[in-house]
């Protein structure tokens, strides 16, 4: 569950890819398809690199700011003495001007260097890193099963619209968009893990692998491992893109065109696969899109139930310290791939609809 | 539902998003003949009111907006699933304001708990005891208050503040709305979630602090409507007659833009409180929660904390899940419902 995707954002999302180009700029073909292409780029690199830096400005105050002295959050609790508190402040660079702190932060950022971590006593960097690629790996297969659900469920769902199976699709989706991903997996753990009753424990509880096996038996093992948090994150997030699908799919429903195809003598199911569907498919590539950087993100909560030592995982581990430079590199990654991905979702859409981007 | 004639091409429907959202109409109830009722399209009315004068100004408004409320719920109940949502919101809320009746505050008291901890559900206990021997029922049926007062203050704030930025925004336009909606869609692209933990973790913890993370996170969605709607309504007439007769900003943002906004931030408002309840059972189930009070995020922190999970007490973790899917299940099919009488195109099945 991501907390921004209530059927709002659904909506405000489908128009996201369109508000995104260029709405002033004359359609003409005067300029020639590439040079246009080129100038849309660089306006997207250009705002996504502010808002970077924007994201920095913000992530440096916050922590800096907001919790008063970071020293003494850092010894709460335990007994610390002036020189030891001053050394400290030496240490991280908190006798400094708060401007001069600001620029050694972006500085330091820019090379990757986001702190040391409080707990681990490790660079922040190094183990954000570390924990990257069990992330990638949960969530991508995650996005891509409920991507895929989701286009099919939705295409089906406005295809037959208002009939029985458009209401238990609709009806099932917005009930599991409503289930808390967190209770859902401890509850999955309970029922697949654990058992009860009849049902025997047949999934493992948390972690990513179980130790010792190599080769093959290890990638099942991994496979194993994954079946419940990613059945959570596909129950909770699938509901978004159906709804996505289908709204756009139901725009698409009235228009001429399809009933000019329709009049030409396709059948009902070319008419939906060749012509409907990859010009509702629009908006929802942009939403798989959005998806992925928000799932790096939403999958705080999974990753913390099934102890999946990935980022989310980290995160968690972070905020009870709670350790502050963990959370602010963690919180910069976060945001950063939300940023990457929009920008990636904005640089693919011209090629797929020429009319965007010109 | 009606899905006629809408644009075929999205990019054309959707730019700059002000006109998709406001070709939907979301001030006059749509389906109903334009019979001069309604306060925004009526150029003629005011003129009207002026020549009759015999009942007030504010009388005759009252009366259409009382018209336009009824109107308004004629189609609200056609729709099934809304219905369905507001006799579970009616139910909920009449349990959680009667709860001090039959339940006092000492529920969550840890001190002089009634039972022995983790018993299961039996019939002195319904739902069975915690780790401290407290009912698990009464706890259920305390923690809705903190569950719907933070949903509910929280979807507030945002939407309050969305309303402002996207009417402001709105209104002035040039360089200044430039610079507002930048800073809304860099807040839009922001994970949400993250960006409430992180206020959360960095703040004191209390119910405000939860409250204060939730709304400032989740309002850009409400001011880019809103700013859409907002350009909609000031592109007609009747602003321009409230200008020549000397309408000031003020006045023509809170007398007329204002009212008009007014439908579509309830639905924003409605489809935002369940995210806002999600939201404050996440926050609380990271432990970033008020730990003083009791709300259904923090009864399911307590659960995995005392093992519910290994050892299989299914009847612990169960309930307030269920709570909080049903709370926020309640609240979006309200918001769709609205949304749909609002803008039929949506096409949402009722």
């Amino acid at each position: 569950m991501s907390t921004a995707s209530t059927p709002g954002v659904v909506r405000d999302a489908v128009d996201d890819p369109v508000k995104t180009g260029p709405s002033d700029g004359p359609r003409t073909r005067t300029t020639g398809h590439r040079t246009g292409y080129l100038l849309y780029v660089a306006g997207k690199l250009g705002g996504a690199a502010v808002s970077l830096f924007a994201i920095l400005v913000t992530s440096f105050f916050l922590f800096r700011i907001i919790p008063g002295d970071p020293v003494k959050a850092m010894t709460h609790g335990k007994p610390t003495s002036v020189e030891q508190m001053a050394t400290l402040r030496k240490q991280f660079g908190l006798d400094l001007p708060m401007w001069q702190q600001f620029t050694e932060y972006c500085a330091k950022a820019l090379t990757g260097d986001l702190g040391t971590s409080y707990q681990f006593h490790a660079p922040v960097g190094e183990l954000i890193a570390e924990k990257v690629p069990a992330t990638l790996l949960l969530t991508g297969v995650a996005v891509l099963i409920y991507s895929t659900l989701g286009l099919w469920l939705g295409t089906r769902s406005a295809w037959r619209h208002g009939g029985l199976g458009d209401r238990i699709n609709t009806g099932v989706a917005l009930t599991l968009w409503s289930v808390p991903s967190f209770w859902l997996g401890l509850l999955l753990i309970i029922v697949f893990s654990v058992g009860i009753g009849p049902i025997p424990g047949m999934f493992p509880s948390g972690g990513m692998e179980s130790g010792n096996e190599t080769g093959f038996a290890h990638v099942l093992d991994v496979a194993h491992h994954m079946v419940l948090p990613v059945v959570t994150l596909v129950a909770v997030g699938y509901a978004q893109t159906l709804l996505v699908m289908r709204s756009s799919l139901l725009d698409e429903m009235g228009s001429d065109y399809l009933t000019t195809a329709r009049a030409k003598g396709l059948r009902d199911d070319l008419v939906r696969r060749k012509h409907a569907v990859p010009n509702a498919m629009l908006p929802t590539v942009t939403m798989v899109f959005i998806n992925l950087g928000h799932v790096a993100a939403g999958s705080i909560l999974v990753e913390t139930v099934f102890s999946w030592p990935g980022l989310g995982g980290l995160f968690y581990q972070a905020l009870s310290v709670p350790d502050l430079p963990v959370v602010q590199g963690l919180f910069v990654v976060f945001a950063g791939a939300m940023i990457l991905m929009n920008l990636l979702a904005d640089l693919l859409y011209p090629l797929l609809d020429p009319r965007v981007g010109r | 539902m009606t899905i006629d004639k809408t644009p075929p091409n999205p990019s054309e429907s959707g730019d700059s998003s002000e006109a998709s959202e406001a070709s939907g109409s979301l001030t006059e109830m749509p389906g109903t003949p334009t019979d001069g009722t309604a306060p925004p399209q009526t150029t003629g009315a005011p003129a009207a009111t002026a020549k009759a004068a015999a009942p007030s100004a504010s009388s005759l408004m009252w009366a259409r907006r009382r018209a336009s409320v009824s109107r308004f719920w004629r189609q609200y109940r056609t729709h099934r699933a809304g219905l369905i949502g507001l006799a579970g919101l009616a139910v909920i809320a009449l349990i959680a304001l009667t709860s001090p009746l039959f339940i006092g505050g000492d529920v969550q008291s840890v001190t002089d708990a009634p039972g022995t901890a983790l018993e299961s559900p039996s019939g002195e206990f319904p739902l069975g005891t915690d780790q401290f021997g407290r009912s698990l029922l009464g706890l259920l049926i305390w923690g809705a208050r903190i569950s719907l007062v933070v949903g509910l203050l929280a979807a507030a704030l945002s939407v309050a503040i969305g309303t402002l930025v996207g009417i402001v925004a709105g209104h002035f336009g040039g360089w200044f709305a430039t610079v507002v909606m930048r800073i809304t869609d860099w807040f839009l692209v922001m994970p949400a979630l993250v960006l409430a933990i992180v206020l959360a973790t960095v703040m004191s913890r209390s119910i405000w602090t939860v409250i204060l993370a939730i709304g400032v996170t989740s309002w850009p969605t409400t001011a880019r409507l809103v700013r859409a709607q907002t350009i909609a309504i000031e592109s007609r007439p009747y602003i321009e007659r409230a200008r020549a007769l000397g309408g000031g900003h003020g006045h023509v943002m809170t007398r007329h833009v204002l009212p008009n906004v007014m439908p579509l931030v309830l639905a924003q408002t409605t489809l935002g409180i369940s995210t806002a309840i999600l939201t404050e059972a996440t926050l609380a189930f990271l432990g970033l929660g008020d730990p003083s009070v009791v709300s259904w995020g923090g009864m399911l922190q307590d659960a995995r904390e005392a093992g519910a999970v290994s050892s299989g007490h299914w009847w612990y973790l169960a309930p307030p899940g269920i709570a909080i899917a049903v709370v926020a299940l309640a609240f979006t099919l309200c918001g769709r419902a609205i949304e749909a009488v609002l803008n039929p195109k949506l096409g949402v099945s009722r």
